[in-house]
């Protein structure tokens, strides 16, 4: 509630200061209904036309452009594919910040408790290397949802006993997750024969997971989209879900009626950890096939935006996963027609701000001032 | 509402997909008549032969003015000898977006050059599922029926801009900023400083890790900690000129890898390895024409062309210039060989012993540093 008074106060704020400088002004109304797929169409081909403008600046035909990023991300077996391996890692850490921003705990700390899980994972096949084959991918799943886990512990302990704000220790967290990756990786996890290249050996056969049909996609997928099945269900029909939510609308209110505010905190952020790890272990056993450094390309910061574009809707999330996924991967296959990098990289943070914008400037009106209000 | 966006998103995408794939026939068309042209002259010599479709993949930007700069070099070289124009992609990552990057590449080429350390196992397991594409690895050291890899002797050089570097230290404090510990890192520091010990017996090497290939803030502040040590003399195995310009703030002698970096510090620059891919490149293509390709590991020197020396910074003096030249006479002709015991390491034990050299996979596989140098290899 007090977030919403202080931007009221702001608006109210630009309203008097715009008064007889501009013949219009802003009108901002968090309640207002607004066409729920017009918006995001529009930033999209806004965001478009945008870039169409540089692409041809650089001397190429934005339709040409366009058409090879849908192509390269979804216009064969291959692309699907690889755009789908790309949206699992980002649908289960969207799932698990989602979780954390419904009772708003702000955790950013996904792109941590990624690498935690990764590493999880990975230590199970460093320090027993002589177990049963079959039983590598069930413990080493466990093992990255357990170190994700307790990483989002870490934020989740000073945010409930000492009021840490947790924003700060999630994101200060994902340093020092990448410092530890990066010394494993560097110095005591560091494959012998791999002429020093800053990576764990490969792992055996049983260590990683089934892929699917002479893709690289794997059991990852079905993982994930049984993850948010899960949270569908748990958060529309169980007590837990109720509680959270009226936890998400009015946490004083909750507490007053008996809700133990501080052991939701502390479960929402070992689950929120926990699924980014899972993400995390199954790109090791499933992709990577070993633990190396830069292990992961910003899936958790990037997990961010996938949650807030399907508005926290874990079912949603497997849409705005995929449409992400799809951008990245479509990305990169631009560049096979002389696209330069940067130019793709572009393209994905304008269609990504004009989505957020549009987003927020749906909720504002422009109307005549008329001095009265 | 959302399957009703859903169905009016996919509908875009179509529309746009099918839009473009119109223009990217034209366009092709387009191209091949253009080569058709240009190729009329000399038609009679290729007859009809299909020229092959080359791609390139890059762990930076040819703007790096570094390591990616040096192989578009060599891209451009390749487009302009056989008149294609080869396909790149820039920026990939070491690891699981390399590998699609490449097996997207090898669904439409036939040659594929891939162009870091880390991209090894990546191109190992597309060149397994491709067997029909060829893979050129750079500086690895797993090869294939279809995968060969190849690294020129950046020792060689490296050994003569450690005798300037020698010579120009007053304070006998040199120092390097490596990448990343691996062998083709170590023995290019290991060289550099045989070659600084052979002009000044007292001159030590302070070696840091940037642990990155293309980072010109982390390669900056990497180079600035050893800037604030005091050394007056500092190179940089690294893909952009970020150190050399540090240096160049301090007015302290710069030198980099790679490529020629005298216009990012005139004032400064002394000189630095060069590895000119480009004569490789054609031969490669031009073995593939000619079907004569097959799988090797390449390992080339001076003599095959495929390293140098960029010409020296304005202000390196004429003595300098002198004695790196008399000694670059005899490492061409072979008469200097640089790994020649004998060689100690860090702990003062022998490594090489007296009148012994090193073979190939000795250097290909260096992990330890000669005496003199400052510095760690992370241990075990």
């Amino acid at each position: 509630m007090s977030q919403r008074t202080s931007i009221e106060q702001a608006t109210v704020e630009i309203k008097t200061s715009n008064k007889g400088v501009f013949p219009y002004r802003f009108e901002y109304n968090p309640h207002k209904k607004t066409n729920s797929f017009i918006v995001p169409i529009v930033s999209t081909i806004v965001a478009l036309i945008l870039c169409a403008i540089f692409i041809v600046i650089n001397g190429m035909n934005p339709l040409t452009v366009y058409g090879k990023m849908v192509q390269g991300a979804f216009g064969s077996s291959f692309g699907i594919s690889e755009t789908l391996l790309k949206a699992t890692p980002l649908l289960l850490c969207a799932l698990g910040v989602g979780i954390a921003y419904r009772i708003s705990i702000w955790n950013i700390g996904a792109e941590g408790q990624f690498i935690l899980g990764a590493i999880g994972a990975t230590a199970v096949t460093i320090f027993l290397p002589n177990l049963p084959g079959p039983l590598y991918i069930p413990l080493m799943v466990v093992a990255g949802i357990i170190f994700g886990g307790l990483w989002g512990l870490f934020t989740a302990i000073p945010r409930t006993y000492f009021r840490v704000n947790e924003l700060i220790t999630s994101l200060m967290l994902n340093y020092v997750a990448l410092l530890l990756l990066d010394y494993l990786v560097f110095e005591p996890w560091r494959d012998p024969e791999g002429f020093n290249f800053p990576g764990t050996p490969l792992f055996t056969p049983f260590q990683m997971l089934a892929t699917i049909g002479g893709t690289r996609l794997n059991q990852g997928l079905i993982i994930a989209v049984v993850a948010v099945s899960v949270f569908t269900f748990l958060l529309a029909k169980t007590k837990w879900g109720y509680e959270l939510r009226l936890l998400g609308a009015n946490p004083t209110a909750a507490a007053y009626s008996g809700i133990k505010v501080n052991k939701h905190i502390l479960l929402v952020m070992m689950i929120s950890g926990g699924l980014a790890g899972l993400a995390g272990s199954i790109e090791v056993s499933g992709v990577a096939h070993r633990l190396m450094y830069g292990i992961s390309p910003g899936y958790g910061y990037t997990a961010i935006i996938v949650a807030w574009l399907a508005k926290l809707n874990p079912f949603a999330m497997i849409f705005t996963s995929i449409f992400i996924g799809g951008l990245i991967v479509g990305g990169y296959s631009v560049q096979t027609i002389g696209l330069p990098s940067s130019m793709s990289l572009m393209l994905q943070g304008a269609i990504l701000l004009c989505l957020i914008a549009g987003e927020m400037l749906s909720k504002f009106r422009l109307r005549k001032a008329t001095g009265e209000e | 509402m959302k399957k009703v966006l859903g169905i009016f998103m996919i509908l875009l995408l179509f529309m746009l997909a099918a839009c473009s794939q119109g223009t990217t026939k034209t366009s092709e068309s387009a191209k091949t008549e253009e080569k058709s042209e240009e190729t009329t002259g000399e038609a009679t010599e290729t007859e009809e032969k299909e020229l092959p479709k080359v791609a390139f993949v890059y762990i930076g930007v040819p703007g790096d003015g570094g390591w990616t700069y040096e192989h578009d070099q060599a891209r451009k070289l390749v487009d302009e000898t056989f008149g294609i124009t080869s396909t790149t992609v820039e920026n990939v990552p070491e690891g699981p977006d390399a590998e699609r990057v490449i097996e997207e590449l090898a669904q439409d080429h036939d040659i594929i050059f891939t162009t870091s350390f880390g991209y090894m196992d990546p191109t190992f397991n597309v060149a397994q599922k491709y067997p029909e594409v060829l893979f050129m690895h750079a500086t690895g050291y797993k090869t294939a029926e279809n995968m060969g890899t190849y690294q020129g002797r950046g020792y060689q050089p490296a050994y003569l801009a450690g005798i300037a570097a020698g010579m120009l230290s007053l304070n006998n404090k040199i120092g390097y900023v490596g990448a990343f510990p691996l062998p083709e890192v170590i023995y290019t520091i290991n060289a550099f400083t045989l070659g600084a010990q052979s002009v000044n017996p007292d001159a030590e090497v302070s070696v840091v890790w940037s642990n990155t290939w293309f980072d010109p803030t982390t390669e900056r502040q990497a180079a600035v900690s050893l800037l604030d040590q005091g050394v007056d003399v500092l190179a940089n195995y690294q893909d952009s000129p970020a150190g050399i310009q540090a240096a160049a703030e301090r007015g302290v002698w710069g030198m980099g890898n790679d490529s020629d970096m005298n216009e990012y510090a005139p004032e400064t620059y002394v000189t630095n390895p060069i590895l000119n891919w480009g004569p490789y490149y054609v031969d490669v293509v031009q073995s593939v024409i000619d079907e004569t390709w097959k799988s090797e590991a390449v390992f080339y020197g001076f003599k095959e062309g495929m390293v140098e020396l960029a010409p020296f910074g304005k202000n390196v003096p004429q003595e300098v210039q002198d004695a790196v030249e008399a000694k670059k006479k005899e490492i061409v002709d072979g008469t200097f060989d640089i790994f020649k015991g004998p060689i100690y390491d860090q702990a003062g034990n022998i490594k090489i012993n007296d009148g012994e050299t090193l073979a190939d996979p000795d250097i290909l596989s260096m992990n330890w540093f000669v005496k003199g140098v400052k510095g760690t290899i992370p241990a075990e």
